[in-house]
């Protein structure tokens, strides 16, 4: 008001810059999104700023060594790349075997940066990849709530993905993952599937098509999308919502996605061959269908005969659509759903089948808790958004309902899918907070210019003032403004709690671990980086790194030399044989050792600093994966009364085997705690059982400064004398 | 001094007749000949992995030959493949009121002597009159002279060296009357050479007095003892300084470093090395009682002298920043004190960088003639080193013209462009390259160029027209109508 006076007052060729109501939103709307751009790619920082540029996890450093590789010999050496340094000796056909989309974005970004003269480092473009698709996220999010609902739901929505936890956690600075880039890709997919249904126009379909391919070249995740589209297109069906604009857009989106689809090697002519992907391809076949039906009873212009041609047309068409897939499937052409598959619809298969699926933590169904600290208020807003969906059912909001419940199912089902739930819970929850505050805004102020209007003109209008007044019920308006504050008060603690989940859980590099001292002081353990830079400087170039997979992509990528397996667990066999080593005697593993050329073997041990996520507490897994291809590793042996220990009264194989060995060799004579017993692992809380190890085929090469990793050099063999 | 005795006396006619006889055989006559050393007094100092050696030389001129006007030294083939820097003076006046005059020495050009020994000369500022007795200081340094053996030890023991040398000086010329002194940094001296008369005392070992030695005579020696100093060995160091006319010089050093003494053999056994390094929590009884006593010759940590007023150090390798790094500074000198990630054994390797920024006025000065000038340390920050292989870029700011580079010594020289942030025509990079550097080699030198301030603003504009083109897109955007239907 004071700033609209102030102009009054200036001379009029000033005045003319007096912005309209239309223009003023229209800059409040973009500064807003601007804000929240900033926002969504600074609040990823808090890792950078902690730690340092620097890749995180597993994963992200198999991607970064491959976008090193891209940026170094160009993409097609990349597209062809045969791999050695890792699964020796079977190596690894890279360029077939990954999903490119993040390295050649990275990659591009680097360029371009490049070209523009700034002089960055591809890892520092690395490392920010995540946080600017996740602010790239927000401006489509923006757009997608805009068109299920409106600009202000599109501009809530922005706001609360920017800062969602489920999200955040996968895309914070140095989480250089394929997720960072694909639920921008598969956000920005449905978006643009949405508008085209909603348009009907060719080219959104084309840019949705695109979408798609970039959504399938950057993440496996594609599926859901492949699958989520026609099964949208099956319920607009049922309900009665076809219409041209939903043919034109699926069967474009569909046909040009897949042909596009099949240029990623990884993924080939699957659409057309895989069973995960048939669904997509029935309800093509199944709109062909109903167009030409509906073209025919255009023609007919009779029910009855109509309907006899319907009858015959559907016998016909379920007949050879089943004769197709029943002689796929038998010939083989069509491949069975994976296991991987299986596993996302039934949350026990994995557990009875795959253990190596089971084994990893972010694969196990979700807890509660977790939902409740991704998602915190979402959660409740969630069923309003629903709510509120229903009430104004459109196409648009059928496909983000449909979006919502299918992944919350998915989410509950996998730890690491709340990712995918969360876009959809953020537009849905938007709709809800946009909606519930936009009706209180309406009634705050209707009800602050009613008295006006009434005491303007006293007698004007008596009857609208009776009907606004009669319609109100008693303290509406104060109900209102606590209801308002009370949904402001909401949303502040989401953000107080989004940023403190990023900072506390999300943000730590995991390859560098930070604890706290006696005297209160930060203690970094830099064991990791420690023990591959001795293996980079200090092993021969070509040597071979035993190692449970876990550490195969680090190994890889920062010591630069040849791993026996690794993270892409694509061969069980070879990774059952390194467990199968791991948990036999020292004399039997170092048979398996020679027939792998192994010259070193890494393990990973928190005894001393109680470090908890070590080779002791995998072991189980190794010795169940083991002995799921070679059953003479059984894993009773392992046990005490089916109980898992380390002590004295731990089982004599546990005692002897490989891991045991090369985890705790000299450990016996280590006091790690005061009043406690010399060998007495801080993880376990118990004194070791077997002290006195002696190694006959091995021989300590490294340990690091806080013995979290041990590196020992493999004996050449003996002499034959 | 003693005065001459009468055998030194026939003795030197002998030699001179000899010399008489060797011009003659050889033509032309050099007239070096004529020079002989009357005493010479070798120390060799082998307490760092750097061998040190102080020469003492006093020469006189014949009195029938011309004047002088330099002395030759002799080194060893395999002592000019080591040789890191040769440096002379001459001592004037008595006593109290000595002082040195620096005098350049270069190799020379001269025929090779016998056995493939190199010569170097001594350029004499004032020419040696005939009859003439001067005093010279010589001091050259070996890098890689000392060969450990046994070439592989395990973690507990003790690192041993050979070291091989010649009893008298290999010299050109007659040397009457000549000593050497082997300083060893313990008394722990498993064997030397004896040539009569040889003594030890203690950690020195003393070889002479020998008198009358001819030319290019030459006895070899080897000593074997302990030492234990860290070989650390810089094998490439590239630095990179680059200069920013708004107030900054960003410097920063790649290394490359070795552990060049004995090869590590067998265990690296953590829990008698380790255990210090993480007492924070761990029961510090047990490692109090039980001294470092293995992994004698590793060395945990280096220093870095750099120079005072340094901001923004940084020290890190190609996976990530490395945790472990102490900054002390005043006003005349900051101290780095480095820890690689893991303690070196010989024969480890390990590389990392190491960047700072120095203020600009510290370093950057007008010389007379309207040129800029940036007068920086040669040589390595890192103490107690050796560096095989040195390479420093100097990279002016983008439009410096004619650059040109002041070193005290000779090396390879060249220019290149290298491009940084915002660059279009690049940035004029000198290079320099010296093979060999030791401690001695950390002086300053200085690279002249010229620079118009107007291209400071140059980048600053770029990016503001960068802004305002964006802006005015924008604008544009907003006022035009692009669809092709009517509206």
């Amino acid at each position: 008001m004071a700033a609209a006076t102030a102009l009054d007052s200036l001379p009029a060729p000033l005045r003319s810059l007096r912005l309209k109501t239309k223009q003023q939103e229209l800059l409040l709307r973009v500064s807003a999104l601007a804000l929240i751009y900033v926002l969504a790619f600074v609040v990823r920082l808090f890792s950078v700023l902690r730690y340092e540029s620097m890749i995180h996890e597993f994963d992200p450093y198999f991607n970064y060594r491959t976008t090193l590789f891209l940026s170094d010999h160009g993409f097609s050496e990349f597209w062809n790349w045969f791999d050695f340094e890792s699964w020796y000796p079977l190596g690894r056909v890279v360029g077939g075997t990954l999903f490119p989309g993040l390295m050649v974005t990275a990659a591009l970004l680097h360029r371009l940066l490049r070209a523009l003269s700034l002089a960055v480092h591809i890892r520092e473009v690395c490392v920010l990849t995540a946080p600017f698709f996740a602010a790239n996220t927000t401006l489509v999010a923006y757009a997608f709530g805009r068109e299920i609902w409106d600009s202000g739901a599109g501009l809530v929505a922005a706001a609360l993905i920017a800062v969602c936890p489920g999200y955040i956690s996968r895309s914070v600075a140095g989480s250089y993952d394929n997720e960072g880039v694909a639920i921008f890709a598969l956000l920005l997919t449905f978006y643009l599937f949405v508008r085209a249904v909603n348009t009907g126009s060719l080219a959104w379909s084309l840019a949705s098509a695109f979408g798609y391919f970039y959504m399938v070249s950057a993440w496996g995740g594609y599926v859901f999308i492949i699958n989520l589209l026609p099964l949208y297109v099956l319920v607009l069906l049922v309900t009665g919502r076809y219409s041209q604009r939903l043919y034109v857009a699926y069967n474009s989106t569909y046909v040009l996605g897949m042909l596009l689809a099949m240029q990623i090697r990884f993924v080939g002519f699957q659409h057309v061959q895989s069973g995960e992907h048939m669904a997509a391809m029935g309800v093509f076949f199944l709109l062909q269908v109903f167009f030409f039906l509906d073209w025919v009873k255009y023609l007919l212009n009779d029910a009855k005969l109509f309907k006899s041609f319907l009858r015959i047309t559907l016998t016909c068409v379920i007949t050879v659509g089943t004769l197709a897939l029943g002689i796929g499937t038998a010939s083989g052409y069509i491949s069975p759903w994976t296991g991987r598959f299986y596993s996302l619809l039934d949350p026990t298969y994995a557990k009875d089948h795959i253990p190596i699926i089971a084994s990893v933590s972010e694969h196990q169904p979700t807890a509660w808790s977790s939902f409740m600290f991704d998602f915190h208020i979402l959660l409740f807003l969630f069923p309003a958004g629903l709510y509120f969906c229903f009430k104004r059912l459109s196409d648009a909001t059928i496909f983000i309902v449909m979006y919502g419940l299918t992944s919350m199912y998915f989410a509950g089902v996998m730890v690491r899918l709340i990712l995918v739930a969360a876009p959809a819970v953020c537009l849905i929850s938007a709709i809800a907070a946009s909606a519930t505050i936009k009706n209180l805004t309406t009634l705050i102020r209707t009800k602050s210019k009613s008295p006006q209007t009434v005491s303007g003109k006293s007698s004007g209008s008596k009857a609208a003032a009776k009907g606004a007044v009669d319609q109100s019920l008693p303290f509406q308006q104060n109900v209102a403004i606590a209801l308002l504050l009370g949904a402001f008060y909401l949303l502040s603690r989401y953000a107080v709690h989004c940023t403190w989940v990023t900072s506390e859980a999300y943000s730590s590099p995991s390859i560098v671990l930070a604890a706290r001292g006696h005297n209160g002081g930060r203690v970094i353990f830099d064991d990791y980086r420690e023990a591959y830079y001795w293996l980079r400087q200090n092993t021969p170039s070509d040597a071979k790194i035993m190692s449970w997979w876990d550490y195969g992509y680090q190994i890889t990528a920062m010591g630069n030399r040849t791993v026996i397996v690794d993270n892409n667990t694509w061969n069980n066999t070879h990774i059952a044989t390194v467990g199968r080593a791991m948990s036999s005697y020292e004399d039997e593993a170092y048979e398996i050792m020679q027939s792998l050329d192994v010259n070193y073997v890494l393990v990973v041990f928190g005894g001393v600093t109680g470090y908890s996520s070590d080779d002791i507490n995998k072991f189980l897994w190794m010795v169940r994966i083991g002995g799921g291809v070679f059953p003479v590793i059984k894993e009773p042996d392992y046990l005490v009364n089916g109980e898992y220990r380390v002590d004295k009264g731990a089982a004599p194989k546990m005692l002897n085997c490989l891991m045991y060995k090369l985890c705790y060799y000299r450990f016996g004579e280590l006091t790690t705690e005061y009043g406690k017993p010399p060998g007495y692992d801080r993880v376990r809380g118990v004194e070791i059982g077997n002290k006195d190890i002696k190694l006959e085929y091995l021989e300590e090469a490294f340990t690091t400064s806080n013995w979290i990793v041990r590196i020992y050099k493999v004996k050449p063999p003996k002499n034959r004398s | 001094m003693m005065a001459p005795s009468l055998s030194t006396a026939v003795s030197s006619v002998l030699l001179l007749l000899l010399a008489a006889a060797i011009s003659v055989s050889s033509s032309p006559p050099m007239p070096e000949d004529s020079i002989r050393v009357i005493s010479a007094e070798k120390r060799i100092d082998l307490t760092s992995p750097i061998v040190k050696v102080f020469l003492t030389l006093k020469v006189e001129n014949d009195a029938t030959a011309p004047e002088a006007s330099q002395v030759l030294l002799a080194f060893t083939p395999t002592e000019v493949e080591h040789l890191a820097i040769v440096k002379a003076t001459r001592a004037e006046g008595k006593r109290k009121k000595k002082i040195y005059v620096p005098l350049s020495v270069k190799a020379s050009d001269l025929a090779a002597a016998p056995n493939g020994a190199r010569l170097y000369s001594i350029l004499l500022s004032t020419p040696l009159k005939p009859a003439e007795v001067m005093t010279l200081e010589v001091f050259y340094a070996l890098t890689h002279s000392l060969e450990p053996f046994p070439a592989e030890i395990t973690q507990s023991d003790p690192q041993l060296v050979y070291y091989r040398d010649s009893a008298v000086l290999l010299s050109p010329y007659h040397v009457l009357e000549q000593v050497t002194y082997i300083k060893m940094p313990s008394n722990r001296v498993e064997s030397f050479t004896k040539v009569d008369p040889t003594g030890r005392a203690g950690n020195e070992v003393k070889y002479g007095t020998y008198n009358n030695q001819l030319p290019n005579s030459y006895v070899p020696i080897l000593v074997h003892y302990q030492n234990n100093r860290p070989f650390a060995v810089v094998e490439e160091l590239v630095r990179k300084v680059e200069i920013s006319h708004w107030g900054n010089v960003q410097i920063t050093e790649q290394y490359k470093l070795k552990h060049g003494g004995a090869q590590h053999k067998g265990v690296f056994s953590s829990s008698l090395l380790y255990g210090y390094s993480f007492e924070t929590f761990l029961a510090r009884l047990e490692y109090q009682s039980r001294p470092s006593i293995s992994g004698v010759s590793s060395f945990k940590n280096l220093l870095a002298r750099l120079p005072p007023r340094v901001h923004s150090v940084y020290y890190r390798d190609e996976i990530g920043n490395i945790s472990s790094s102490h900054l002390r500074s005043d006003s005349h000198k900051s101290e780095l004190e480095i820890e690689p990630r893991y303690p070196l054994f010989g024969g480890w390797h390990c590389t990392f960088t190491i960047g700072y920024g120095l203020p600009l006025q510290d370093f950057l000065f007008e010389s007379d003639d309207g040129r800029r000038y940036i007068n920086l340390t040669f040589g390595c920050p890192l103490l107690d080193t050796v560096v095989d292989d040195l390479t420093i870029k100097v990279v002016l700011p983008e439009g410096s013209t004619s650059p040109q580079a002041v070193v005290p010594f000779l090396m390879e020289q060249y220019l290149e462009t290298s491009y940084s942030y915002l660059d279009v025509v690049g940035r004029t990079t000198v290079v320099l390259k010296k093979r060999n550097v030791v401690g001695e080699h950390n002086v300053p030198f200085q690279v002249y160029y010229e620079f118009n301030p107007i291209f400071m603003l140059a980048e600053p504009l770029m990016l503001i027209s960068a802004v305002f083109l964006f802006f005015v897109a924008c604008i544009a955007y907003l006022h035009m109508d692009l669809s092709i239907g009517k509206s």
